[in-house]
């Protein structure tokens, strides 16, 4: 049930992708709109989309978060949350990531998907994702709330584009069969010392459950994940701050790793 | 030392009642704040003595406790510790552990189990001499309990009780280790259908299961032992340790190395 009109919609779409652009953090939107609710939020992000598309950005990929059981009990709620990532978020291994381009990065440590095929929901599950995965590889995350001291409720969120900022893509890449994703290990480094370890079920149990998921929340608005979509899947590490001067490594079991420097 | 053996002795007795007995002590270390590291091991091994000799308990391995930093952090070490594996202490694979009577406030460990073909005599062992001298490795569970009243520990106290431990599992699956890359290798943790944790092999000592049980080897090896080829060796928990009560189902899935459930009754 939508609180907002349309003009209020875009006029907050404005005020967040200014703070991104301008990385200015800026007070959390409930502040002024408490009634704000789940379907306020996407439509914000999904102006907010159309506003990167009238600038001439593509939308490189979708991305989950809150892709944790636990975080979701947490937090009341039965789903995670889906945001975009457009083409100028990407930073190639190995390219300095503009920490002045920021305001508070924090790196997390993802598997990605690409897919052959479409998927679509209600009612997609792990099997025709499965079936539809292309390519499962690395992929490290860099969050940066729009939201000062990354103070923020979960309708706030969404309507930032769930925190996204950048991501890194990279390693190893591999086709699903065979592969434990589940029990797929990851480490995260931060200048040299572990600072997090988790496996691939920290993301929703498996972290194709987070796509088949992904598909259902897009059946919602008549959306559909195109073939060829990259797909980040969900933190599987805790979030770790990043600050100028920092560089980050990420192994993956069997997928190879990505580093990331802060410059 | 900085206590004299008849005091040593009295304390493995007292840690051997509590054990038998299921009923805990009050902490060692407020009530002989004297009690060094060297102290603590020697008691631990008087403890184990008694189990041998009283029971007719025999060691098959070892096992390395506090391998994560932020429980090094905790206990204010920059260490592991060990402690000793009897027969006694094993559980086979699908067997229910009966707490009552047994336990005092048991908590669970997800680990990586290696047993050794070799030898492996420190100091200076690497992890390319563990690599080396291992026969396979295995998922296994550690049960870990205290004797010590509420888990009231210092490092002096979990050393003396046997670094903490109280029974282990080993999963079904043996795989070598050179198939398998064991600092990124995941570790999911769940407790009664619920996932509770992740981890993987690099929060052994934020490197390695590798390195915790070459730790172990020169930690022998500066006294003149060697861990002998046959011996267990429990390398130290990838998640954090989950209390379990009566009827609580514990199951670790490790990447490379398979399922295994144990059951709490």
């Amino acid at each position: 049930m939508s609180t907002l009109d349309a003009d209020t919609v875009d006029r907050l779409a404005a005020h967040l992708e200014e703070a991104e652009l301008k990385a200015r953090e800026v007070e959390k939107i409930t502040d002024e709109y408490p009634d704000l609710d789940f379907e306020d939020a996407y439509a914000i992000q999904w102006a907010i989309r159309r506003r990167k598309e009238r600038a001439g950005h593509r939308v490189a990929g979708l991305k989950m978060g809150l892709t944790s059981w636990a975080k979701m009990a947490q937090m009341g709620v039965e789903q995670p949350i889906y945001a975009h990532l457009f083409d100028y978020f990407a930073v190639n291994e190995g390219a300095p990531l503009r920490t002045d381009e920021l305001i508070h990065p924090k790196v997390e440590a993802e598997i990605g998907v690409v897919l052959s095929r479409d998927l679509s929901g209600p009612g997609c599950t792990i099997a025709e994702v499965m079936a539809a995965v292309d390519v499962v590889l690395p992929c490290v995350e860099v969050i940066d709330s729009r939201y000062r001291d990354f103070r923020f409720d979960l309708v706030s969120v969404i309507a930032d584009n769930a925190s996204s900022a950048r991501f890194v893509t990279g390693g190893v890449g591999r086709s699903p069969d065979g592969l434990d994703l589940k029990g797929l290990g990851v480490v995260l480094e931060k200048n040299g010392q572990v600072v997090a370890t988790g496996a691939g079920a920290a993301v929703l149990g498996h972290p194709l459950s987070s796509v088949a998921m992904l598909a259902d929340m897009l059946a919602e608005r008549g959306e559909t994940i195109p073939a060829g979509t990259f797909v980040m899947t969900g933190g599987i590490t805790a979030a770790i701050a990043a600050q100028k001067g920092d560089h980050f490594t990420v192994r993956y079991q069997d997928l190879g790793g990505i580093s990331l420097r802060f410059a | 030392m900085s206590m004299d053996a008849k005091r040593r002795q009295t304390l493995a007795e007292e840690l051997y009642r509590a054990l038998r007995d299921a009923a805990p002590v009050d902490p060692i270390s407020e009530r002989h704040p004297e009690m060094g590291i060297d102290d603590a091991y020697d008691i631990s091994g008087r403890f184990l003595q008694l189990r041998m000799d009283n029971d007719g308990e025999r060691v098959i391995g070892r096992k390395i406790g506090i391998t994560a930093k932020a429980v090094q952090r905790m206990l204010d070490v920059d260490q592991p510790d060990y402690g000793w594996l009897t027969d006694a202490m094993w559980v086979p694979h699908g067997a229910a552990i009966t707490i009552a009577g047994t336990m005092i406030a048991p908590r669970v460990e997800g680990e990586i189990a290696f047993v050794l073909a070799d030898d492996l005599a420190g100091p200076g062992v690497s992890e390319a001499d563990v690599l080396a001298a291992t026969d396979f490795v295995a998922p296994c569970f550690e049960i870990v309990d205290s004797r010590i009243r509420d888990w009231k520990i210092r490092i002096t106290d979990t050393i003396a009780d046997n670094a903490s431990c109280g029974m282990f599992m080993i999963g079904p699956r043996a795989v070598s280790p050179f198939d398998l890359d064991l600092s990124t290798c995941g570790m999911v943790f769940e407790l009664n259908g619920e996932i509770t944790a992740t981890g993987a092999g690099a929060a052994a000592l934020g490197a390695s299961p590798l390195t915790t049980v070459a730790w172990l080897a020169n930690a022998f090896g500066a006294r003149g032992e060697s861990l002998k080829a046959g011996e267990v060796i429990l390398s130290g928990s990838l998640v954090p340790l989950q209390p379990v009560k009566v009827g609580d189902v514990a199951r670790i899935h490790v990447g490379g190395l398979g399922d295994l459930s144990i059951r709490f009754a």
